[in-house]
């Protein structure tokens, strides 16, 4: 087996942060103190007086970025998901959503692949929280590529942006001519009749390899990438939802609130399914290393084919 | 400084403060009044803004930390011209841009949206450095009540201006020593709240913050001070002008009804007279 390129989201963001400072002035890049880890390290080696250590003080954090929004930069700040998300909630949700000011948070550290630093760090309830502030718009990618995709698209969007990125390198899935990054918009990886099978994020990889396993045992599943969760493309996922009348949902998230509970609030609205929902089962994860966890969790290539087989069985 | 005149265009923003709020039937009335001189004299003598252009690039920024004293702002812009006076009566009503706290998105003259406490002057630094940034020679202030600087927030942006050395940042805290449960000092005392804010680098200046005098000595020394933020603990009284309001925490938030809004003008059309006698 030829061996796969595997990068880290977060890397990706860093990464891009520095290609956009040197195309646009007006961008700002904020950290708490994490600037090794989030990547946001890269953008402050290359443009020291645009970058703007916070210290460990995340809630002042997201209030500065809204006001140097409010004064016309366009700031990306940066923190872990518990922190940027959690920490700050009330932050992003006052300060940055009510006024809609032009605030892109990236939150790297996300799910369970944050791995030995255990539950305090590993945050599966983000997405949740971020889609139920009106006028956010929620970004989590799958690899490298659609991760730069992402930071250039956030940018380009005038509004609030919540991008989600991973500690873990994972394989580069996307690299392929005719990938085209647009927000809102899913992408169907692998056509199928037998079930739909939605995905976000770190676990997409993993779906697509259990869709392999499902063929070999006569399942054809269907596999669509959602790397915006808000908005949704909810024409995809009614169409989809139509075609192969089953659908699961894979996330490194909480089942309650991510894209499982998106997407069921679009199909029972429209086109009532049974669907099964992969994610965290409300509990909170440990320490170990990410791949462990990963697998223990049910996010794996095996734990994903076990409950589709099941489920379409 | 014209202080008579500001005496009385102070005077005639608490009338909008009483008036709005008591057509509202809630708001808070008692931080409103305690900081209508200093609403008064930053738009009237010392922010350089433009009623006719509220967004333009070069003005000065005023963000109001203490969001829930909205009718004193609102007093404030409006007798600036910044909308009509005659508007102020719509506030907290349904359908109303004049919301409850302020909103930057559809309210003439506000800088950033507020009332979450402690949240305003994070908003507030983060306007000044984009003004180092840029190299912009626009100000930044912003007011803070003395109960919210029992956000742990304020200090974590107390801490980040001084150390960006945000000599272009004004902090105003209406010291009128009252918050909804009570004296702040019953509550839980933000007392020494100058030796906290020298503390953190600050220069500090302490005044009658119901005394033009005072804050107009305030504000001029605040604009000399280079390499560090400037903060004015400015005392002042909570309900200041409305007799039966002064002092009382119990007009944190609640609106005066029929007869207490008729003594409330009464005493407010009589500081006014007397202010025409000088």
């Amino acid at each position: 087996m030829s061996e796969v390129k595997k990068i880290a989201t977060r890397e990706s963001y860093g990464e891009t942060l520095v290609e956009l400072g040197a195309e646009h002035e007006e961008i700002v890049v904020l950290d708490a103190d994490l600037a090794a880890a989030t990547k946001t390290g890269l953008f402050q080696a290359a443009y020291p007086e645009r970058f703007i250590n916070c210290g460990i003080a995340e809630s002042n954090m997201i209030g500065v970025a809204a006001g140097l929004a409010a004064a016309g930069k366009v700031p990306f700040a940066s923190s872990f998901a518990m922190f940027a998300a959690g920490r700050a909630y009330e932050q992003v949700r006052n300060s940055v959503g009510y006024p809609h000011l032009n605030v892109k948070i990236g939150a790297t550290h996300a799910g369970i692949s944050v791995g030995e630093d255990g539950a305090t760090h590993q945050c599966n309830e983000d997405i949740a929280l971020m889609r139920t502030i009106p006028g956010m718009v929620v970004i989590n990618p799958s690899d490298d590529i659609e991760a730069r995709a992402a930071v250039r698209a956030a940018y380009e969007y005038v509004g609030p942006v919540y991008m989600r990125f991973g500690r873990l390198a994972v394989p580069v899935i996307n690299d392929r001519p005719d990938y085209k990054f647009e927000l809102g918009k899913g992408v169907v990886l692998r056509e199928g009749k037998d079930v739909t099978i939605i995905a976000t994020g770190l676990p997409v990889n993993n779906c697509l390899q259990a869709a392999e396993k499902l063929a070999a045992e006569g399942i054809d599943a269907k596999v669509i990438n959602i790397h915006t969760i808000k908005p949704l493309d909810e024409e995809l996922i009614i169409a989809a939802a139509q075609e192969t009348g089953k659908v699961v949902t894979v996330e490194e998230h909480s089942v309650i609130g991510g894209l499982g509970s998106a997407v069921c609030d679009v199909l029972s609205a429209n086109v009532p399914t049974k669907v099964l929902k992969i994610g965290i089962n409300d509990v909170y994860g440990e320490s170990g290393p990410a791949l462990e966890l990963i697998e223990k969790y049910g996010l794996g290539i095996n734990g994903i084919y076990e409950k589709v087989k099941a489920f379409v069985s | 400084m014209d202080k008579l005149k500001l005496m009385k265009t102070a005077n005639e923003v608490r009338k909008g403060i009483v008036t709005s709020v008591h057509s509202a039937k809630a708001g808070h009335p008692g931080g409103s009044l305690s900081a209508a001189d200093l609403f008064t004299y930053l738009y009237f003598e010392e922010l350089n803004v433009d009623p006719k252009d509220p967004k333009k690039a070069d003005r000065d920024r005023f963000v109001l930390s203490k969001g829930h004293t909205a009718p004193g702002l609102y007093a404030a812009l409006a007798e600036k011209g910044f909308f009509p006076k005659e508007d102020l009566i719509t506030l907290r009503h349904t359908g109303s841009y004049l919301q409850g706290h302020p909103d930057m998105k559809c309210i003439p003259g506000v800088d950033m949206s507020s009332g979450s406490l402690g949240q305003g002057v994070s908003a507030a630094v983060g306007m000044a450095i984009a003004a180092k940034i840029s190299g912009d020679d626009y100000r930044v202030y912003t007011l803070l009540g003395d109960g919210e600087i029992q956000e742990g927030q304020v200090w974590e942006a107390a801490m980040l201006a001084s150390h960006h050395k945000l000599d272009n940042l004004l902090v105003i805290v209406d010291n009128n020593n009252l918050q909804i449960d009570g004296e702040i000092t019953k509550v839980n005392s933000p007392y020494p709240i100058d030796k906290k804010f020298e503390a953190f680098n600050f220069h500090v200046i302490n005044i009658d913050g119901n005394d033009f005098d005072q804050i107009d000595a305030a504000f001029k020394e605040a604009k000399s001070v280079k390499g560090r933020p400037t903060v004015i603990i400015a005392k002042t009284v909570k309900g200041k002008g409305v007799s039966f309001m002064e002092n009382q925490a119990g007009w944190h938030g609640k609106a005066p009804n029929d007869e207490e809004f008729k003594i409330a003008m009464a005493d407010l059309e009589k500081a006014g007279e007397a202010l025409c006698q000088k």
